[in-house]
């Protein structure tokens, strides 16, 4: 028995030993994001937000294009000409200098691909002295905000291998690649080469957790220092961890109702308001987003200058009115309670993917609300594909959707996509309306402030009258940092994270 | 015996080319575009699938006749290549060696820590059938058997990772972030083969030749460990040759869970995103692990039993 007991003691402290590692200087990033893959039009995000590789322009946090491996840019008078010019001090990890030709050459490669840059009217990328030279085929105002997109990553020329395909990420960033083992974890090191200063901590390891509930315990048992992405029902608790920093930004994205205006149930305008008055955005965004003041009102959020409008009537829930409408557009309840117009039920299928996880019960609570009114919702969760491939063969009804209005920090970009003629995959479907396409062409292809302003305006009043698509909620970040650091800010824009920034706490 | 090995071998290409063969055709019935699936898998949510799908499709010669397509992966696997994921873009064989060695690994722990746990609990149990540690045994079985492995993995990254902080609740790459995920794998299998072996060994208790071995005067532990252990191991045995194969490719939700890097979480994904390449040299693969594991079960089972061996 004596053995035993020594035995078992030994183990234990072996064990005990073996599981409680000495305290290494790694700063612990886990967020939801698996990495895929090297090539940047997949998972170039993970790379421009750990600041592996670079793009030639950025975003600050309140939304405006900044320098990165471009120390400005111009464009000639005729708008069809743009200089983007690099500074001299940027190095690729493998020590050779960031060149215009380096530049041109991966964004050439992004053109080709199925990243931003091959919609917008590009023509010709060059290089020349220090600056790439892009040509477009029209006046775009909108280009620096496309070169901020991750698929723009500027790669040296040692990351393709002879036919060109992405093999390594070698970038400019402060952080070069010291492991990457796909899906799960990437390990990364300061370069030490970066144009932008020393970083003040040296090596950083990502871990892709996909559970909300996992990120949070792994905030909470120290496991990383800084999360991404917090699932809504963990924030209370996680701010309420005296270790731990919790912040929140509201981000450019919007889940919306995605409805087929040229089916008979969605045709009339009246019939789109109808469905906007019918949902109770307050209660599911306390509810289920567990923040009240995210229940979209209309389809921008505040947080994003000159696009979120005070002056336009803000979407409410007015159950009565929703009715009057349906009546005006010919709708009559059958004894059932469902409305009926020319013999055909008002019943409808939503369509939803579970990527994001909140999608699913959003659409569930949509199906309830929407019976109030007399509207049969059935609710299909599939693949997020399913939203692209039933637009395009026309057989979609209604979609809940969750839309980023800042693929490119403009959000003309997406604008562009998603109200142009013939809608497209995650905007309008069978409406057309050429006033708004006028008004976001004009905008892009202007960039004076002055000028864009009324348009801007105008372009969120024809969207909240005619409801092409509905806003339901918008949308937040919540990252979660433990006190061991400090300097942690969030991005709403999620361009970058600023790990160089970040510092071990004293 | 090299004729035992030789059947095997030869089930092995049968349950490779059948194998290939169904997955094959069943990736392509499944409803909705290929291609469109791949895109979306590539590219996320947000991308334009739509274009995307059609560079896809043109990059991958999805338009080529099913059977062109077909002879090409068996001629690739008669070169022993599996080919390249249609969405992360590397070879096969390289995701295989990530993934199904991180499962694999896990599987292994898994079912260490499981027959530490459960055959020496049935021992005991076994032994003593009707009695208070048999009683326990089972009040434990029913519990950890009736927790889905995802409340299992919860309540234990709560304990352990949570508020005695001593294990992380994710990751993967040393003995430390395997720990927990095998932990909830071991204790429900441990739950099974914990009254597998109860009953095996109150069966052997109960046999003439074991109340022999008493009346001839050996002591205690010489009976159990000669007479008894053998003959109870032969069910143990089987039964967690089975487990084994359950382990590998049905332990999606705890790889989930705990971030494990793991092959059926990467079946899953594959399957969503119609990785064909990927579905097929994952099924191959799994099919040639059931078939290594049975033949390790059942030449263990004979060693156990030579009577098998004459019989057969």
């Amino acid at each position: 028995m004596r053995t035993l007991r020594v035995l078992f003691t030994a183990v234990a402290l072996g064990v005990t030993a073996a599981l409680n590692p000495a305290h290494a200087a790694v700063l612990k990033v886990a967020g939801p994001w698996e990495i895929a893959g090297t090539d940047p039009a997949q998972t170039g995000y993970v790379f421009s937000r750990l600041q592996v590789a670079e793009t030639l322009v950025t975003a600050n946090h309140e939304g405006n294009l900044v320098p990165a491996l471009a120390k400005q840019w111009s464009v000639s008078s005729d708008g069809l000409i743009w200089r983007f010019t690099l500074r001299e001090d940027a190095q690729f990890h493998d020590g050779t200098p960031v060149t215009p030709q380096a530049a041109a050459a991966s964004l050439k490669r992004a053109l080709a691909g199925v990243g931003v840059l091959s919609q917008a009217p590009l023509g010709e990328i060059t290089s020349q002295g220090r600056d790439v030279v892009i040509r477009l085929t029209k006046p775009f105002s909108a280009l620096p905000a496309y070169l901020v997109h991750f698929s723009t990553i500027v790669l040296a020329p040692s990351s393709f291998d002879a036919a060109g395909k992405v093999t390594q990420i070698v970038g400019s960033g402060p952080y070069k690649v010291k492991s990457l083992t796909a899906p799960a974890r990437l390990e990364l090191q300061a370069s030490g080469r970066w144009w932008g200063g020393k970083s003040a901590i040296e090596e950083v390891s990502y871990l892709a957790v996909g559970q909300g509930e996992t990120r949070a315990l792994m905030a909470e048992s120290g496991e990383a220092d800084l999360v991404f992405s917090m699932l809504p029902v963990s924030v209370n608790r996680l701010k309420a961890n005296p270790k731990l920093d919790v912040q929140i930004a509201t981000i450019p994205r919007t889940r919306i109702l995605k409805v087929n205006a040229a089916s008979p149930f969605f045709d009339q305008i009246e019939e789109r308001q109808a469905i906007s008055a019918a949902i109770d955005r307050a209660g599911l965004t306390k509810v289920i987003l567990r923040n009240a003041d995210l229940a979209a009102t209309q389809l921008f959020p505040p947080a994003m200058k000159g696009w979120n409008s005070p002056e336009v009537q803000p979407l409410v829930r007015d159950v009565d009115k929703a009715k009057e409408l349906l009546a005006t557009a010919g709708w009559k309840a059958a004894s059932d309670g469902i409305l009926e117009k020319d013999g055909k039920r008002f019943s409808v299928t939503l369509l939803t993917y579970s990527s994001w996880p909140e999608l699913p019960p959003i659409a569930t609570a949509l199906q309830a609300q929407l019976r109030q009114v007399g509207i049969e919702v059935k609710v299909s969760v599939g693949n997020s594909s399913e939203i692209p491939a039933r637009h395009q063969d026309g057989t979609l009804e209604m979609g809940l959707i969750s839309r980023l209005y800042s693929i490119v920090p403009d959000p003309v970009g997406t604008l562009l996509q998603d109200y142009g003629p013939g809608g497209s995959d995650w905007g309008s479907m069978g409406w057309d309306n050429k006033e708004i396409q006028s008004v976001v062409e004009q905008l892009a292809a202007t960039s004076d402030a002055a000028a864009r302003a009324p348009l801007q305006s105008r372009a969120v009043e024809i969207l909240q009258r005619e409801l092409p698509s509905i806003p339901v909620t918008w949308s937040e970040l919540a990252i979660v940092s433990n006190k061991r650091i400090t300097g942690v800010q969030v991005d709403p824009l999620e361009v970058n994270y600023g790990l160089s920034a970040i510092r071990w706490a004293e | 015996m090299r004729n035992f090995l030789l059947a095997r071998l030869l089930q092995a290409g049968l349950v490779a080319i059948v194998v290939g063969a169904l997955c094959f055709v069943l990736m392509r019935v499944l409803p909705g575009d290929a291609a469109m699936r791949i895109a979306a898998g590539r590219y996320g949510p947000d991308a334009r699938i739509a274009e995307a799908a059609e560079k896809v499709r043109l990059e991958l010669g999805l338009d080529r006749p099913l059977a062109a397509q077909f002879l090409e992966w068996l001629g690739s696997l008669l070169r022993l290549d599996l080919g390249h994921s249609l969405v992360t873009g590397s070879p096969v064989v390289h995701e295989l060696k990530v993934q199904l060695g991180a499962s694999v690994w896990l599987a292994a722990s898994a079912l260490a820590l499981s027959l530490l746990i459960g055959p020496v609990i049935g021992l005991f149990s076994g032994l003593k059938a009707g009695g208070a540690i048999d009683r326990l045994g089972l009040a434990g079985a029913a519990i950890f058997r009736a927790i889905p492995p995802f409340v299992l993995g919860l309540m234990l990254m709560l304990v352990f990772s949570k508020q005695l902080g001593w294990l992380p609740p994710a990751g993967f790459g040393s003995p430390r972030e395997m720990l927990l995920p095998a932990l909830t794998l071991a204790l429900g299998l441990a739950a099974m083969s914990s009254r597998v072996m109860r009953n095996s060994v109150a069966a052997v208790a109960k046999a003439p030749y074991f109340a022999f071995a008493r009346y001839k005067g050996l002591p205690e532990s010489v009976v159990v460990l000669r007479h008894g252990l053998r003959n109870a191991a032969i069910p143990v045995v089987s039964y967690t040759g089975l487990q084994a194969v359950y382990l590998v490719e049905g332990v999606v939700v705890v790889e989930s869970l705990f971030a494990y890097p793991g092959i059926g979480h990467a079946l899953v994904h594959a399957v969503v995103e119609r990785d064909i390449p990927m579905v097929q040299g994952t099924a191959l693969l799994m099919g040639l692990m059931f078939v290594v594991i049975a033949t390790i079960v059942d030449l263990l089972t004979q060693w156990l039993d030579p009577r098998v061996r004459r019989t057969a």
